[in-house]
């Protein structure tokens, strides 16, 4: 793949994002191509808008555009892009590493964490009430009442609470999730 | 009541059949008196003898009856509309169609109806021999396939389409063919009179699939695009190759003595058809492309062009012998793109209902001709090759169907589990064209009854048996996998959400291997396609895309300011049970509330990838009620957002994003409290100005949101909307200025904000300009808004 390396340079950081990420040279070039594409006006950052018309269909779609964009940001540079999409490579088995090495970004806790973030989006750390129902909302059709909406929320927390705040914080979200099977769950298998 | 009512119309129009049929009997007597009644003798006849002496009379008779005149559009009719009303007598009642697919309905009253022909001893009409099948019920069911063909998936996967398609019909064909030759071998099934050649023939005959049962239940059910759009094309394009096939084997089987030669003619020819018909179907589409552009001042009979190109293509494909159906199917996709950007909103809806109705015409009456003929034929018997047909059937399709996975799974990004493969194999119900095709076997094969026998008998066991049970064991698959984890309500909504999550990012990283060709594609269209075809010769710019925006915003705007929040809104469809005993939230929950909640959750929950099913429903046309849902909801939580941020941050910031409010001035006609949006700089300039425009607008028919809800909330529920008053002020101008009011919007801005309301009728047709750059490609939910 010597012609890959040779066109990495046209992709700023390009060494050090493949280590950061885990990506490959093929994938990280082929995510440089995706993200001139939507950088349609070839500014050299997306805004959320270009990130916003693919999603337009999707009902977490502004959730999912707000995690790209760190708080107070209003564009998105290749590196940050990549980093993101770097959550959902597959995870590799068997792989073995030191306690000192920074834990990859596609581990089963650092998958979770961003679907955490994508709950908790004034980033206090716990899903509130409010934010549950807030996602219920968009994820469920205009058929079902608000004291339905109420009702399975109410649900939700008890089952996940267990000490008692009325919200779900980090660790209950991740044990309320330990039969799923995260990796499958979050990976796009062509990012591998 | 009305189910009474429906079986005497069903009975009533049976009743007339039978008459027309016993008319037709009298055909046979001279009918000459009928007809000439009202003729004086001529004068040079007066030296011949007169047949009919009576008429020497000449008065006028005051009540007459000519049958043979109107016979045969009389009789089509009444088949036509019998068939239709035992369809409508099905959705009577909502749960038969639920569990028993409408093609087994059909084909059922089409035995009754066979039965009650033939105990009066009557002919059926001729309508499934090779001609009037062939030319006339076919290409409107091939069109509306190619039409409502969900493009994107489909290119994504027409590696794997064509291959199932293609090889999977040929292994089929063959495995069934060698196989059945083999058993015809046994001297005891006293079937050795059948040679290799016929049994080819009728193997190719009996393996193209029919999966318009199988679409439906995917559909309801919900299974993943894959599996839907592998199924759709594979049924598509089967047809295809079986013609193909049965010509050439047709040939074959006249031929005493085969050589190898023959073997390889026969690629050559499946090669030259099936391009030949993609290269008539590319030439078709975009003369139909070409001549829509000019259309614009001839609006009401623009949706003709559209369906005599696509018959031209079907016509002239047949004229050479080439695939008809690959030509009508790539006439249809190809014209469908720049076709609907061209023409009008009124003709877009009006082609698409056409279609879909000649469609379900076409396919009811195969149906119902399929039962009609199965008691009217001669039949033979034969256990043995009946039996083996149906084994043999069954085992190749999914025995191929495991080969051909796995080895087309290595080259695929999504690959197949065995529970799809499963999905695939089962779902390969055959149908009407099989049963033409055997139709058409020539007299030269001595068992042709026996074959058309068996052809019956697997079409009615597939159609029957494995389209009855299929939504059951589909269903119980996946109800098995969710029930064995016992999931909680976190997990469900968790996962779901991570479904969701997952869908977003693998849109946002678009299509692998794919993506390069999809590129160069996109660029030729631009350059030189789209300059050529459409009238409308601007690429979609983000300004373009920004008015889409801003006009669904506007819409929520009302919505928002005048009913207030809409997903708080009352149920709009009542789901009773749940309504009557959810209770308010109390600390503890019963068993029964939990079970409640599950099934709430998963009925309502919003289905990932609802793009490839919401365009190719059989039964009716696109439904949009979920993609709007969303943008809706998700348009008006922007705006919340917005305007929230705006109060909480000082005025003085960058505001390359934000829009800015002042308070109402003075003298302004609105409600005191709803902030304006006021111009602001930078680079957003052009795009606020507009923005601001429209919100000047939106407030003018601010007392028509009352229309506008009933009409989005009645949307939802599927029925059409009353038309917003301010449209209908203005009826002409809806069609003529929708396309020069563009550039007229864009000049006009900068004047109006200063100088306050913009008048009335400038509204309307701004109103129209927003809607008219609606039409092109995703937000199509706004088409059913617009009639």
């Amino acid at each position: 793949m010597g012609s890959s390396r040779s066109s990495l340079r046209r992709v700023p950081d390009g060494q050090q994002l493949l280590q950061e990420t885990g990506f490959s040279a093929a994938v990280l070039l082929r995510l440089h191509q995706r993200f001139q594409f939507l950088d349609k006006d070839s500014r050299g950052h997306l805004r959320s808008e270009d990130l916003e018309a693919e999603l337009s269909e999707n009902p977490m779609g502004d959730r999912i555009v707000g995690a790209f964009f760190q708080p107070g940001q209003e564009t998105v540079d290749f590196p940050s892009f990549v980093r993101v999409l770097a959550h959902f490579r597959p995870t590799e088995k068997n792989r073995t590493r030191g306690g000192e090495q920074p834990e990859p970004a596609n581990s089963r806790n650092r998958k979770l964490k961003f679907a955490f973030q994508l709950y908790d989006r004034d980033r206090d750390g716990k899903i509130s009430r409010t934010e549950l129902l807030q996602v219920l909302r968009e994820m469920l059709g205009l058929q079902v009442t608000e004291e339905q909406l109420q009702s399975i929320a109410e649900r939700a927390i008890q089952e996940a609470d267990l000490d008692r705040d009325h919200a779900i914080c980090f660790d209950e979200f991740r044990k309320s999730l330990e039969k799923v099977n995260i990796d499958h769950k979050m990976s796009v298998r062509f990012l591998e | 009541m009305r189910t009474n009512s429906g079986v005497i119309c069903m009975i009533f129009v049976l009743f007339l059949c039978c008459t027309t049929g016993k008319c037709k009997l009298q055909e046979t007597k001279p009918t000459n008196s009928v007809s000439l009644e009202t003729v004086k003798p001529h004068p040079n006849d007066i030296g011949e003898p007169q047949p009919y002496p009576e008429e020497e009379k000449g008065k006028l008779p005051v009540f007459t009856m000519d049958y043979s005149r109107i016979q045969i559009p009389f009789e089509f009719t009444l088949w036509v509309l019998l068939a239709s009303f035992s369809k409508i007598g099905f959705h009577i009642y909502q749960k038969i169609t639920i569990w028993i697919p409408e093609s087994c309905l059909l084909i059922g009253i089409g035995l009754i109806v066979g039965g009650i022909m033939y105990s009066v001893k009557e002919e059926p009409p001729a309508v499934l021999s090779s001609d009037v099948f062939f030319l006339y019920m076919l290409p409107p069911i091939v069109l509306e396939n190619g039409y409502f063909m969900p493009t994107r998936p489909f290119f994504e996967n027409v590696g794997t389409v064509l291959w199932y398609a293609v090889v999977g019909t040929l292994w089929n064909s063959i495995g069934i063919g060698l196989s059945l030759f083999a058993i015809c071998q046994f001297e005891v099934f006293d079937l050795q009179d059948i040679n290799l050649q016929e049994n080819l023939l009728f193997a190719s005959i009996i393996s193209t699939v029919d999966p318009v049962a199988a679409l439906k239940v995917f559909d309801d059910v919900g299974v993943n695009e894959q599996i839907y759009i592998v199924i759709f094309g594979e049924g598509l394009f089967s047809d295809a190759v079986t013609v193909v096939l049965y010509n050439m084997f047709a040939f074959l089987a006249d031929m005493p003595v085969i050589d190898s030669v023959d073997v390889f003619l026969g690629l050559a020819r499946f090669f030259v058809v099936g391009i030949g018909g993609v290269l008539f179907g590319l030439l078709f589409g975009f003369m139909a492309a070409f001549t829509s552009r000019f259309t614009s001042r001839v609006r009401e009979i623009e949706p003709l062009f559209v369906f005599m190109f696509s018959y031209l293509a079907y016509l002239v494909a047949e004229l050479f012998a080439i695939s008809s159906i690959m030509a009508l199917i790539t006439c249809a996709i190809t014209m469908k793109y720049y076709v609907e950007e061209n023409v009008s909103q009124r003709s877009c809806t009006t082609i698409r209902h056409v279609v879909k109705m000649l469609a379900t015409i076409s396919e009811t009456l195969i149906f119902f001709f399929l039962g009609v003929v199965t008691i009217t034929t001669v039949h033979e018997w034969n256990w043995a090759f009946i039996l083996f047909t149906l084994l043999f059937a069954f085992l190749w399709r999914g025995f191929g169907i495991l080969v051909l996975t796995q080895i087309i799974n290595p080259f695929r990004t999504i690959q197949f589990n065995l529970k799809d493969q499963f999905g695939l194999a089962y779902g390969g119900l055959r149908g009407a064209i099989c049963f033409a095709l055997v139709f058409t076997l020539g007299n030269t094969i001595n068992r042709r009854n026996l074959f058309v026998t068996a052809s019956i008998a697997i079409i009615i066991f597939t159609v029957f048996i494995q389209g009855i049970s299929i939504r059951p064991i589909v269903e119980y698959i996946k109800i098995r996998r969710t029930n064995k984890d016992l999931n909680t309500i976190n997990v469900e909504i968790h996962t779901r959400t991570m479904e969701h999550l997952l869908c977003g990012i693998e849109d946002l990283c678009g299509q692998w291997g794919h993506y390069y060709w999809k590129d160069k594609f996109k660029k030729f269209n631009d350059r030189f396609l789209r300059r050529i075809l459409l009238r409308d010769r601007k690429a979609e710019s983000s300004i373009v895309s920004m008015y889409k925006k801003l006009e669904l915003q506007n819409a929520i705007e009302l919505l928002d300011t005048t009913m207030g929040d809409i997903s708080a809104a009352p149920s709009l469809v009542s789901l009773q049970d749940e309504k009557k005993e959810a209770s308010r939230p109390k600390k503890t929950f019963k068993a029964t509330d939990i079970r409640k909640m599950h099934d709430i959750l998963s009925k309502n929950m919003y289905r990932i990838r609802q793009r490839t099913t919401a365009f190719t429903s059989k039964y009716g046309l696109p439904d949009d009620s979920q993609t709007r849902e969303i943008l809706i909801r998700r348009h008006a939580s922007i705006q919340r957002s917005l305007r929230a941020e705006s109060f909480r941050e000082q005025p003085a910031q960058n505001i390359s994003k934000s829009l800015r409010y002042y308070s109402l001035q003075p003298g302004g006609n609105l409600d005191s409290g709803l902030p304006l949006r006021r111009r602001s700089h930078g680079e957003q300039d052009l795009l606020l100005n507009s923005f601001d425009w429209l919100w000047y607008i939106s407030m003018q028919i601010l007392p028509l949101a009352d229309y506008l809800f009933v009409f989005t909330g009645s949307n939802i529920r599927g029925r059409r909307a009353p038309v917003p008053a301010a449209r209908r002020r203005s009826p002409n101008r809806v069609d003529e200025d929708e396309d020069e009011i563009v550039s007229e919007g864009q000049g006009e801005e900068r004047h109006l904000p200063p100088r306050g309301w913009a008048p009335e009728n400038r509204d309307l047709g701004t109103n129209e300009a927003g809607n008219s750059l609606l039409r092109p490609s995703s937000l199509r939910s706004q088409r059913s808004w617009r009639i």
